[in-house]
């Protein structure tokens, strides 16, 4: 089992009362909130974590991306991954992951990502998301081109990475005359690609058509069975067999001293008024081309407040009591980590620690617990129900590099 | 006074796509070019206009019930489908009527071809950057809001959309990705259209809402400027959608117009 950390890395010194008095806290709430003296500190805090992570025996950090909200301040993953490349000697670096469509040029992350993987020796795992609607508006890119730039990208990317140059790409969405990039990934044949994701039925196939791990976001139990469902049909259909080195889980887990202490720094994870992303639109986080046509009418309705959000908003209690949000001492929380591993089998687990205003002090104290008392025991339960992480499992990096397939992979639709 | 007849329904073929349209009245051809969010079918402006002329109002590929096309990119694209319909309906000229966003469509339709256009008339026009101001931003609003900005009354939006249907809640759903889908960015205008404009001599009328909060006025003095024969005319108490807000004293600007000689 491949262990990991996670922080959104909050903007925990923000304006709360500006935000609910504006009456949203994503894309255009004034950014006359973030104070940079504050980003500052925190980010320094991170870093601080992130070598403890390391130091504890964390198998791999985990980044991602976000734009124009306090819930989060990465504001581009690769600035992290780079730090984390210089300063950490061990950890695999997991990028979850460049919102690919956000790139007019998507040859410079390939660049980037290359530079990372050399300077790292070889511990990029470079995951590639669609990115949020919220994202997409934040950086101008177009959403009703959202998943079709996300392909071209990944495509052009790999192409980068694996044909020598210097070749031409005269695609639908990226043309570039000369792409040569003198930075090659240093892993071949190129970084591990996981792809994280909610419930969309196309990330799921296509990912599964690619032989990716797909890396489930804090799903419900149910949910989460549901995608690998899927996942696994649609690797039959592709001649392989998907195993736990195919599949991750983001769950949200907090451990302290004290159970009551664990539960108070745990409410934090719906410091946003409940909505992880902020208090936003509806027409943000989904502008129009950026979902499924499959799901237009029941989005409609939501977005001019006619019914319920589709995700459902469960209260703290109720993700508490669903498992969705684990809280307590090591000891408490290690079976309900157990009955995730035996429900949902994952290779890959990656730990969202913490959220808004813990403190820096709790935080690490949650890190050396994971990493001291209850990574071990995890790692001991994943060896007895053989969950192999993809490293373990010497997985293909891609549905190209198999060496297993039963019988001629079917083309995607 | 002519009665405005009923309204046929046909569907064109112009070059390997269906474009759908609604035509009523005799007399002069007169193409209407709709708004980003669609049009409804019947309108009192429309049977205004179709009592003394020619009426003709196609859906744009992709809206309303004109199959879309997967490769458009820009609203000149849509401009050339409806120059190749003029073409498909054998009409050597006729007058433009641009609503909103059809504006644009009107505007480069009469730039590209501007011995076709017998009248050019602009309403709430989209297509040239606001000297002051911008053209609202559909993309940050709801599928309602962005409908009521185009009202000075919201209870004209009402009289039209009443409690709107969910049918309705999806058509503008289409048709906002319809416009991401060619007029992403720049964002409703060209930066090319103000240096097009010089060639097309036929008389231009430009109207403009006093309450239009998609398009700020600045922009119809820059098609006034770019137009060698404009002239400007403010309705009061109107807002974008001038055509469902005052249909009366816009077709009594708008049908003369196109009449006179």
């Amino acid at each position: 089992m491949h262990l990991m950390y996670f922080t959104e890395q909050p903007m925990s010194a923000y304006d709360e009362k500006a935000g609910l008095d504006y009456g949203a806290t994503a894309l255009t709430f004034s950014n006359k909130h973030f104070d940079p003296k504050e980003g500052s500190r925190l980010y320094n805090e991170y870093i601080e974590q992130y070598l403890l992570v390391e130091e504890v025996g964390i198998d791999g950090i985990m980044l991602n991306e976000h734009h124009n909200a306090p819930f989060c301040m990465q504001a581009k993953t690769n600035v992290f991954a780079s730090i984390l490349a210089a300063i950490t000697k061990k950890v695999k670096i997991v990028i979850l992951g460049n919102p690919l469509p956000l790139a007019e040029n998507p040859i410079r992350l390939a660049e980037e990502l290359a530079m990372i993987d050399m300077i790292s020796k070889g511990r990029l795992v470079s995951g590639f998301v669609r990115g949020g609607g919220q994202e997409q508006l934040s950086a101008g890119v177009n959403p009703a081109f959202n998943r079709e730039r996300f392909i071209e990208a990944h495509d052009l990317v790999v192409k980068a990475w694996t044909q020598p140059g210097p070749f031409r790409w005269e695609g639908t969405h990226y043309q570039h005359r000369v792409v040569n990039p003198w930075a090659v990934p240093l892993q071949k044949p190129y970084p591990r690609v996981w792809i994280p994701g909610v419930i969309s039925k196309e990330t799921i196939i296509w990912s599964a058509q690619q032989r990716y791990p797909y890396i489930a976001l804090n799903t419900s139990i149910e949910q989460t069975k549901k995608i690998w469902e899927l996942y696994d049909a649609t690797a039959a259909d592709c001649g392989y067999t998907s195993g736990p080195e195919n599949r991750g889980y983001l769950a949200r887990i907090h451990v302290a001293e004290t159970e009551e202490k664990a539960i108070e720094n745990a409410r934090q994870f719906t410091w946003m008024q409940g909505e992880f992303t902020g208090l936003a639109h509806p027409v943000w986080a989904n502008p129009a081309g950026y979902f499924s046509p499959s799901g237009r009418r029941d989005f409609v309705q939501f977005a001019v407040g006619r019914s319920q959000n589709p995700r459902g908003d469960m209260s703290f209690e109720q993700q508490m009591a669903s498992g969705m949000i684990m809280a307590g001492t090591p000891k408490t929380v290690l079976p309900r980590i157990r009955h995730l591993l035996e429900e949902t089998r994952p290779g890959i687990l990656s730990v969202w620690a913490q959220d808004g205003k813990v403190s820096h002090e709790d935080s690490k104290t949650c890190i050396r617990l994971l990493g001291e008392e209850v990574f071990p025991q995890v790692r001991e339960w994943a060896k007895e129900l053989d969950l192999k992480s993809p490293f373990e499992a010497d997985a293909p990096v891609s549905i190209k590099y198999s060496k297993d397939l039963k019988k001629k992979a079917v083309a995607a639709e | 006074m002519a009665m405005a007849g009923a309204w046929a329904e046909h569907t064109v073929d112009v070059s390997g796509a269906k474009i759908f349209l609604r035509r009523a009245g005799k007399g002069t051809p007169v193409i209407v070019l709709h708004h980003d969010i669609g049009t409804l079918d019947k309108l009192a402006f429309y049977d205004e206009l179709a009592k003394s002329h020619d009426v003709i109002i196609p859906d744009y590929p992709g809206w309303g019930r004109s199959p879309r096309l997967e490769w458009m990119r820009h609203p000149r694209d849509v401009a050339v489908f409806m120059q190749g319909l003029k073409a498909e309906l054998g009409l050597a000229q006729a007058a433009l009527v641009g609503l909103g966003f059809g504006g644009w469509i009107a505007a480069e339709m009469a730039a590209m071809a501007p011995r076709e256009v017998s009248k050019l008339v602009l309403v709430g026009a989209f297509g040239m950057k606001p000297a002051e101001g911008d053209i609202l931003d559909q993309a940050i609003i709801s599928y309602i809001d962005y409908p009521h900005a185009f009202f000075h009354d919201r209870k004209a939006f009402e009289a039209h959309y009443g409690n709107v249907s969910v049918d309705q809640l999806e058509a503008w759903d289409i048709a906002r990705e319809m416009s991401f889908r060619i007029a992403w960015k720049p964002y409703m205008y060209s930066q090319q259209l103000p240096h097009l404009l010089g060639a097309v001599k036929a008389p231009a009328l430009i109207v403009w809402g006093d309450d239009d909060r998609v398009v700020p006025v600045s922009a119809a003095h820059r098609f006034k400027t770019a137009l060698p024969n404009g002239r400007l005319e403010i309705v009061k108490g109107a807002g974008h959608a001038v055509e469902m807000e005052k249909p009366v004293e816009l077709a009594r600007l708008v049908s003369p117009f196109i009449a006179a000689k």
